[in-house]
């Protein structure tokens, strides 16, 4: 057990829940812009994989990760405009229409892969790191949190400024009229769709850059189905936040936490099977459920389309 | 939020002003979308260099037209068959069971556990029978969490099952290596559950006699949904819980039923999959059969009679998708790419047909 307690053991798992944690919390911020307008974007999924696949693709060709990072979020907010113009334009149901892109994009983007690589999966290089002068001389701390990818600073970053966003603005306050009572927002003389729309663009923007991180970061490869469900965790994570940024960080941490225990632990000198730590963000996330699930509290209007007069 | 996409579609629902705009109707939501999704498919392997005339036909061709693939056609339709059964319960009841996939391998895992250690101390139709109704058993436990959450506080299903999905396929790997290892074998894989005594093929044939199963599953949960009592309360559930309450239904009582039910199904699925057609388990086996059977379900506006349509020309396009994957090159991927492409073109060919009437 002391083995645990080593700075090198800490390190490992704190850089590890870093790493897993930041597509984490970029998928739960977006979900949680997309929940607050009062769409349910079960196609998360599958605009992170669309990111992690483009940027993926982009940074390979042109040697650039930065440019990969464009593309990612340029791929998440392709999918999240189909999704938006389905769901959001003509009012399809979201659960069906989420379904079926991320099942889509799961298929072409292991297809294309396929083709493109067959059965290889070449290495980015090692991921560009910032030091931030003073901090990362830390011990534990400072090596797991302050040498880090510029975009780990950035999405942290978001955190706060979506919280203003959401409690000091006027457009914080219109995004939470569309999700709560979109009749309301209507009679106020602005378009509860073109709302929505907007923050499913944003969402896709969000989950695409989070899945880009995940291959050119965080893997620095791309591997097909490689997001593994955590799209669908940052939906619960945006669930439980209950509309609070912050709290989509701290369960982004816990989360990723768990997702690369792995690897802590065999810093650590102990071998578990994969397949029981595999289990532990997922079995987390059920622990929470079962305790906090009663709070879990979504907007009033939340997976239903607004038609105008409708009951 | 209802699972129906449309409820008025339901059976009887359709236009009822002479038969042939019944059978424009019928084109036009339910052939439409097939068609366009085959279409749109074929665009995407004509991007990636792929002739799609050759493609269908080569999947046509040895899913569809010969004798082998035929026989693994049919085989194939069982474990889906019961899925699709499943999937019918529980969107009737307007619950999103989506973990069916984590059910699925459960009870695929048990049924390897159980059968190849009965089998020597019971005789093997008792085995069969044992194996199955504990794969059931399995598949329901599986769902208990999300249905007891949904049940009694509200948390949303879609969440929990597929969190349940993604638990189950790393909790059945770790059973399989770690307590129903066969020693025997250097590949991590239950024991196996010799060919004898797995589920009898049918008339002399290769086809598993699991086919029966499934079609029994689908008809009587068709049934049972649209026939009975017990069917009703279930659709009034779905429908609108809040009157379901007025009515003096146990509506979370109730909600368990359909969760067990459901999972009950999906676990058999797993289970009919290892007795019939494997015999054991590898670890990492994970064909993930129930995402797919979704848009049938939808195709066929939950009717269990359809869906055993579209399940078959499904299961043909996956074992011919399977041998093209082999011979043409095209990863069965491509599969996915067809049932996405047809679960929202189906959507919007709803849409447009529910628009298109209103203005009729």
């Amino acid at each position: 057990m002391e083995a645990l307690l080593t700075a090198a053991f800490l390190t490992a798992l704190l850089a590890g829940a870093v790493a897993a944690g930041v597509p984490l919390l970029l998928a739960g911020l977006g979900e949680q812009m997309s929940e607050k307008a009062g769409v349910l974007n079960i196609g998360i999924e599958g605009m992170m994989l669309m990111g992690a696949y483009l940027g993926f693709l982009v940074a390979f060709e042109s040697g650039n990760v930065a440019l990969g990072f464009v593309a990612g979020m340029a791929g998440g907010m392709a999918v999240a405009l189909v999704m938006a113009i389905l769901c959001v334009g003509l009012g399809l149901n979201q659960i069906v229409i989420g379904i079926g892109l991320t099942l889509g994009v799961e298929g072409l983007t292991a297809l294309l892969h396929h083709f493109q690589f067959s059965t290889t999966y070449p290495r980015l290089p090692a991921a560009w790191r910032v030091p931030v002068p003073g901090l990362v001389e830390l011990p534990v701390v400072g090596p797991a949190l302050f040498d880090r990818h510029p975009l780990v600073y950035l999405a942290f970053l978001l955190v706060p400024l979506l919280a203003w966003l959401y409690r000091r603005t006027a457009l914080g306050l219109t995004l939470r009229a569309a999700g709560e009572k979109p009749a309301a927002l209507d009679v106020a003389g602005i378009d509860v769709a073109t709302v929505r729309f907007l923050a499913v663009l944003f969402t896709g923007a969000m989950a695409g850059l989070g899945g880009a991180f995940m291959a050119n970061v965080a893997a620095g490869i791309f591997i097909p189905f490689m997001t593994g469900g955590a799209g669908f965790i940052g939906i619960v994570l945006a669930m439980l936040a209950r509309g609070r940024p912050a709290w989509v960080l701290i369960g982004a941490v816990v989360f990723g936490g768990a997702l690369s225990l792995t690897t802590a632990l065999q810093v650590a000198g102990l071998n578990v099977p994969t397949d029981l730590i595999q289990m532990l963000p997922f079995a987390a996330v059920m622990a929470v459920l079962v305790l906090y699930g009663r709070k879990a509290r979504l907007p009033a209007a939340l997976g239903l389309p607004y038609v105008r007069g409708a009951r | 939020m209802s699972a129906s996409l449309e409820t008025t579609l339901d059976e009887g629902g359709a236009d009822t002003s002479g038969p042939r705009r019944a059978l424009a109707h019928l084109a036009l939501v339910t052939l439409g979308p097939i068609l366009a999704a085959l279409v749109l498919s074929g665009l995407v392997l004509l991007a990636l260099g792929v002739d799609p005339f050759a493609y269908y036909g080569y999947v046509a061709q040895r899913g569809l037209f010969s004798w082998l693939g035929l026989q693994q056609t049919l085989t194939r339709m069982a474990p889906l068959l019961c899925l699709a059964a499943a999937l019918i319960v529980a969107f009737r009841a307007g619950i999103w069971n989506l973990g069916i996939d984590g059910q699925f391998l459960l009870g695929a895992v048990t049924s390897a556990a159980l059968a190849p250690f009965l089998i020597t101390v019971l005789p093997a139709g008792a085995v069969l029978l044992v194996a199955a109704a504990g794969a059931a058993l399995v598949g329901a436990l599986w769902s208990l969490l999300p249905a007891l959450l949904r049940a009694y506080q509200q948390v949303n299903e879609i969440i929990t099952t597929l969190m349940m999905t993604f638990l189950g396929v790393s909790f059945a790997n770790l059973l399989v290596k770690l307590v129903f290892l066969d020693p025997g074998t250097t590949v991590p894989q239950t024991r196996t559950l010799p060919v004898a005594d797995r589920l009898p093929t049918l008339f002399g044939t290769t086809i598993s006699g699991g086919l029966v199963l499934g079609l029994v599953a689908v008809v009587v949960v068709h049934l049972v949904m649209t026939r009975t009592a017990f069917g009703l309360k279930l659709r009034t559930v779905g429908e609108n819980p809040l009157a379901a309450r007025h009515a003096g239904l146990d509506v979370p009582l109730l909600t368990v039923a359909v969760f067990a039910i459901s999972a009950g199904f999906a676990g058999l699925a797993g289970g009919i999959e290892i007795l019939g057609v494997h015999g054991n388990l590898q670890a990492g086996w994970n064909p993930a059969y129930g995402l797919a059977v979704i848009p049938l379900v939808f195709l066929a506006r939950f009717n269990g009679f359809a869906a055993i349509v579209f399940v078959f020309f499904y299961s043909a396009l996956m074992i011919g998708g399977e041998s093209a994957a082999r011979r043409i090159g095209v990863p069965h991927y491509f599969t996915l790419v067809l049932v996405a492409n047809l679960l929202i073109l189906l959507a919007l060919a709803e849409y447009l047909d529910h628009r298109r009437r209103r203005a009729g």
